[in-house]
């Protein structure tokens, strides 16, 4: 059971993070998976009152508060149309739409969670997290450092070239993925190349990009050839939704799959 | 901590602990359609409005709500009137114990989405739970209600 002994809404980022470098202090994101745990909470901090729920559109991409929900993700047009529907796609499995109302991107990203489908789409996308007091920071090393004090403020989507894709499979609907996967391919003068995100391994999720260069459509042999390779090279393990083998097999099918939907002769 | 929360139509004070959880508060006022089923966010059974979108409200804190209008199925008893009548002339469903939520997140369904397509319906209740009718009755009560509505000459559901 969650214990909270004192609530305090925070009136700035600088309030937000002094009251943050207590001990026993937790700044709430949306409180879906905090509330899940025995633990007494000194005080929680709600940075709701900070205008950190919305998605701006700059030149350069996308700024999203860490307080935006991710039924706004799901719903967000610009994301949308950037992505494919890849967005869409990565949230609109989570438990419902109720609870994607309540769940916050901030709250996702900062627990660096292995299941997460927000973190696996992110890591994908040209992304960096923007820390109150350690400033801007690419997705893909903010996952592999432990939690400190610090406040996420927001995450920063640059708008790069790429077609995108998400693809997760689960035991059922609403549960977490088994194994969660977000696909780039990268247009490049000399060729294309293909970009991979793989999550719920069940570990957190990590990057492979593959050094082959695509000139042309790619064929059922090099996307085969691109599955293969990433499966080699992404660790996975096993747990209560799925061994380690059944997830490197779903690697290398969805990678293969990635490929050719992306990149295929049907798509080119 | 000093509370106010305006529940269906109604300004509320109350003094609340910091982890007082809005389901809790809900059921304090008289809203007994706010039920605890799962409490780890997954079965839907717990769903309120808050300021019109529909949330679990096993999961939100009560002082998060301060300033904020929650509504419960007792402050939409004349849009759900029809519909819930329409689902139990049906017999969509088997024991009932599911349909306050159900019914809260359908109505935020036809808000949203007057016309949805079966896959649409799906895919918005995938977070209400019942354990007994499959889903199936559910859906075919929803579309029969939807063209039933269509066929009086309505846009779909929207009131």
């Amino acid at each position: 059971m969650l214990t909270i002994q004192n609530y305090k809404k925070a009136e700035s980022l600088e309030d937000a993070w002094t009251l943050n470098q207590r001990r026993g202090s937790v700044i709430l994101g949306g409180m879906l998976w905090l509330k899940m745990g025995k633990r007494t909470v000194q005080t929680a901090i709600d940075l709701s009152g900070l205008r950190l729920d919305r998605i701006e559109e700059t030149p350069e991409g996308w700024s999203i508060g860490c307080m935006t929900t991710l039924r706004q993700l799901e719903l967000h047009k610009g994301l949308n149309a950037y992505t494919n529907g890849a967005v869409r796609e990565a949230v609109r499995h989570i438990v419902g739409v109720q609870f994607r109302n309540l769940a916050t991107v901030g709250g996702s990203v900062w627990g660096r969670f292995g299941f997460s489908d927000v973190c696996t789409l992110l890591l994908a996308l040209d992304s960096y997290v923007e820390l109150y007091k350690g400033g801007n920071v690419p997705l893909v090393d903010f996952l592999t450092r432990e939690k400190d004090r610090d406040v996420l403020v927001r995450v920063i989507v640059k708008r790069t070239p790429g077609t995108f894709l998400y693809r997760s499979v689960r035991g059922s609907q609403t549960d977490f993925p088994v194994l969660a996967c977000a696909a780039v391919l990268v247009p490049a003068e000399n060729g294309d190349r293909l970009r991979l995100s793989v999550g719920a391994r069940p570990g957190r999720a990590v990057l492979f990009q593959e050094e082959a260069v695509f000139r042309g459509p790619i064929s059922e042999a090099d996307a085969a050839a691109f599955g293969k390779a990433a499966a080699e090279h992404i660790a996975t393990g096993s747990n209560l939704r799925g061994s380690a083998e059944y997830r490197s097999h779903l690697i290398q099918v969805l990678a293969a799959r990635a490929a050719l939907e992306l990149g295929g002769a049907d798509r080119c | 901590m000093l509370i106010s929360i305006t529940l269906n139509g109604k300004k509320i004070t109350s003094d609340v602990s910091p982890d007082a959880l809005l389901l809790d508060w809900a059921r304090a006022q008289g809203c007994k359609s706010v039920k605890r089923g799962c409490e780890t966010a997954n079965c839907g059974l717990c769903t309120v409005f808050l300021d019109d979108e529909p949330v679990l409200s096993c999961s939100v804190l009560a002082v998060r709500a301060d300033g904020r209008r929650v509504t419960t199925l007792e402050g939409l008893q004349e849009e759900a009137r029809e519909f819930a009548g329409f689902i139990a002339d049906q017999g969509a469903e088997q024991c009932g114990f599911c349909n306050p939520g159900f019914v809260m997140n359908a109505l935020a369904l036809f808000r949203e989405n007057p016309d949805p397509s079966v896959d649409e319906i799906k895919e918005f209740l995938a977070g209400n739970l019942c354990r007994c009718s499959g889903y199936e009755g559910q859906t075919r009560g929803i579309l029969n209600y939807l063209a039933w509505k269509k066929a009086r000459g309505g846009e779909g559901a929207a009131t």
